[in-house]
């Protein structure tokens, strides 16, 4: 094994309870065997910080999930890393190998594969044809060698055989003739994690995986998610679904305005009263649908001295919005 | 009206060495466009590489015909490297901004009067094609083929210019079905899905940008061979955009569409001719000139390019959910 840390075999990663980290859990702190280190890597839009990240490991043989409000930075984090961005500052390394100013493809070709939050599939080439594009080490994709077939053909084979495995693992194997463009948006999601893996990389790194997949398939993916794990993968990804992250993720890396506030183990994580307020809100458990819910929160907010609520500015988030609101009584003149 | 000679004249247009070089350079844009979603507003000028490559060579440096083929394919390769090193980078729309400007860039520079010596100013060059014509293999007669009689030299360059199409369309069937051709398909839908995929997609567009270019300059050798004359008059921006309209037509993802759309454009085009000029001459249309039919044709061509865009997108061999011009 590279880590040369003892792990287990493969097939055992999913039973390994050893700790993560190295010491006390917390922002930057340090992984018992990490994949990727970040240092210091910031990225400015403007007068913005969108990325400042500080010091961040990614463990390897396990499922990171990186969460955090819109805006948090996890995205342009994600295309930093893999070079589809460059940062103004920092340096980070995937594998021990330093990866500043290293241009996106590859990346890629190391080992760290990407998908996307809009998901990109090659809409006008079949099913079958994404796969194959996947796949690394095609000597066909140089052009003296794409002349003769003799010379691609016999790998061509071998990158059809493991397509096949993939897509029907994927369930995508009856749509293998069509064009990617006829699929759904999850089926897109699926084949794009699908095609990711053509290429068996060490590191997926999965930008929203969930986004617009019906909740039907949503188990199914997540099961696939967990079996790159099982297959020795490390998984890095964005996700917004709680439920999810604290399904699958082994560790949990919170941003919010660009910086890592908090991470953990997911059940600790989300007790974390950073991540609280960062994320899921202070009164993330007050279930709005309901009037006594409703109710409660204003209560709660009223004896709040931060909160508007129950003072005179509280605006149109009270409930006797018709008294306060201009409009109305703008309105009843018209009538009258 | 002659109906038959009309339509003798049509036909011969299917096989004639203009129509073969329209045929080559719109399988080049091809090779950009219909297969790498490269913009390519330039092919005028790669064409123009190649007709002035040869024509230097021979006339200023004496060079037999196949160096001076040589240096027209040497330079269309240095033109694209120029025009893509900086922009294939960028968004697709940047290289046709480039493109376009440097096509009329040489077209301006050869036209120079300082450089009449070489370049011959917008009288053009002469008499540079005897190397290629001492190559012919047919002996001295003239030739009775289907529908037309052809001397020995026409015969040849006919049978060289095809033979160089036929040649072309192989190699890019040959590209277009491999692992290759696939990394391009990949970059025309979404170039950053397959940088993701750890293909090195500058690279695959510079190729795709050099190996249509190389079609460009050997599609300017085949028209200027039967004219023994390169004018920069020839090689504007329309020239481009006929090929374009040759690609539209036949349908630009296909290995033959670029040709049928040349044979198309070109026998439509001498059928009008044909049709119209002997309407007038013949006093059944008496409101326009035969300068001005001229120019219907061409207003003709353009309905005819937008009624394809509107019922017909992909072109006349294009799959429609493969390729479609939207």
């Amino acid at each position: 094994m590279s880590d040369g840390t003892g792990a287990p075999e493969t097939g055992d990663y999913m039973t390994d309870t050893r700790p993560i980290a190295q010491g006390e859990a917390g922002p930057g702190c340090r992984k018992r065997d990490p994949i990727v280190v970040a240092k210091q890597v910031t990225r400015r839009f403007g007068g913005i910080n969108a990325v400042d990240v500080d010091y961040l490991e990614i463990p390897r043989h396990k499922i990171t999930a990186l969460i955090g409000p819109n805006g948090a930075g996890k995205t342009t984090f994600f295309n930093l890393l893999t070079g589809f961005d460059q940062p103004n500052s920092g340096e980070w390394t995937f594998d021990g190998h330093p990866l500043s100013g290293v241009s996106s493809y590859k990346v890629a070709r190391m080992g760290m594969i990407r998908t996307f939050q809009l998901t990109k599939v090659m809409g006008k080439l079949t099913v079958l044809e994404n796969m194959r594009l996947g796949a690394a080490d095609q000597p066909g994709e140089r052009l003296f060698k794409a002349l003769f077939r003799n010379l691609w053909g016999g790998r061509e084979r071998e990158i059809t055989e493991q397509a096949n495995v993939l897509l029907q693992k994927f369930k995508l194997d009856t749509k293998r003739d069509d064009y990617a463009a006829s699929l759904s948006g999850g089926q897109r999601k699926l084949l794009e994690m699908a095609r990711s893996l053509m290429a068996r990389p060490k590191l997926v790194m999965l930008d929203e995986p969930m986004a617009g997949v019906n909740p039907a398939l949503t188990q199914s993916l997540l099961e696939h998610i967990k079996n790159l794990k099982a297959e020795g993968m490390s998984v890095l990804f964005v996700e917004h679904d709680m439920q999810m992250v604290r399904y699958i993720a082994d560790w949990v890396v919170v941003m919010a305005e660009g910086k890592v506030v908090a991470e953990g183990p997911p059940a600790e994580v989300m007790k974390d009263q950073a991540v609280i307020d960062a994320y899921l809100g202070a009164h993330h458990d007050v279930d709005l649908g309901e009037t006594e819910g409703v109710q409660a929160l204003e209560a709660e907010l009223a004896r709040d001295d931060e909160s508007v609520v129950g003072t005179e500015d509280e605006g149109i988030i009270g409930q006797h919005l018709t008294e306060q609101d201009g409009r109305a009584e703008d309105s009843g003149k018209d009538e009258g | 009206m002659d109906f038959l000679n009309i339509l003798s004249g049509a036909l011969g247009e299917i096989i004639s060495p203009t129509t073969a070089a329209y045929a080559l350079g719109a399988l080049g844009l091809a090779v950009h466009f219909g297969y790498t979603g490269l913009l390519n507003f330039g092919q005028a000028g790669f064409m123009a590489m190649g007709a002035y490559g040869l024509a230097i060579s021979t006339l200023t440096f004496n060079a037999p015909f196949w160096v001076g083929v040589l240096v027209g394919l040497v330079l269309s390769v240095l033109f694209a490297f120029l025009l893509g090193i900086p922009t294939l980078r960028l968004r697709a729309d940047y290289l046709a901004i480039v493109t376009i400007a440097a096509a009329e860039i040489i077209r301006y520079v050869v036209t120079t009067n300082r450089l009449t010596d070489i370049t011959g100013s917008a009288g053009g060059l002469n008499g540079f094609t005897n190397g290629f014509y001492a190559l012919n293999p047919f002996p001295e007669g003239r030739y009775n083929l289907l529908f037309v009689t052809l001397s020995y030299r026409d015969l040849w360059v006919r049978v060289a210019a095809w033979a160089l199409v036929a040649l072309c369309c192989v190699l890019v069937w040959l590209l277009m079905r491999s692992p290759w051709g696939r990394v391009l398909k990949g970059i025309r839908e979404d170039e950053n899905a397959v940088r993701s995929l750890g293909k090195n997609v500058y690279s695959y567009k510079m190729q795709s940008l050099v190996i249509g270019g190389m079609f460009g300059a050997l599609a300017g050798i085949l028209f200027t061979l039967p004219r023994s004359s390169v004018q920069p008059a020839n090689y504007g921006t329309e020239l481009t955009f006929f090929l374009w309209t040759c690609l539209l037509l036949g349908g630009a993802a296909t290995v033959l569409g670029p040709v049928l759309g040349a044979m198309m454009f070109w026998v439509v085009l001498s059928l009008t001719q044909g049709l119209l000029f002997g309407a007038i001459e013949a006093g059944y249309i008496t409101f326009i000139t035969t300068t001005q039919a001229g120019q219907l044709r061409f207003i003709m061509v353009g309905v005819a390019l937008m009624l394809l865009m509107i019922f017909r997108p992909q072109g006349v061999l294009g799959n429609k959910k493969e390729m479609a011009f939207t």
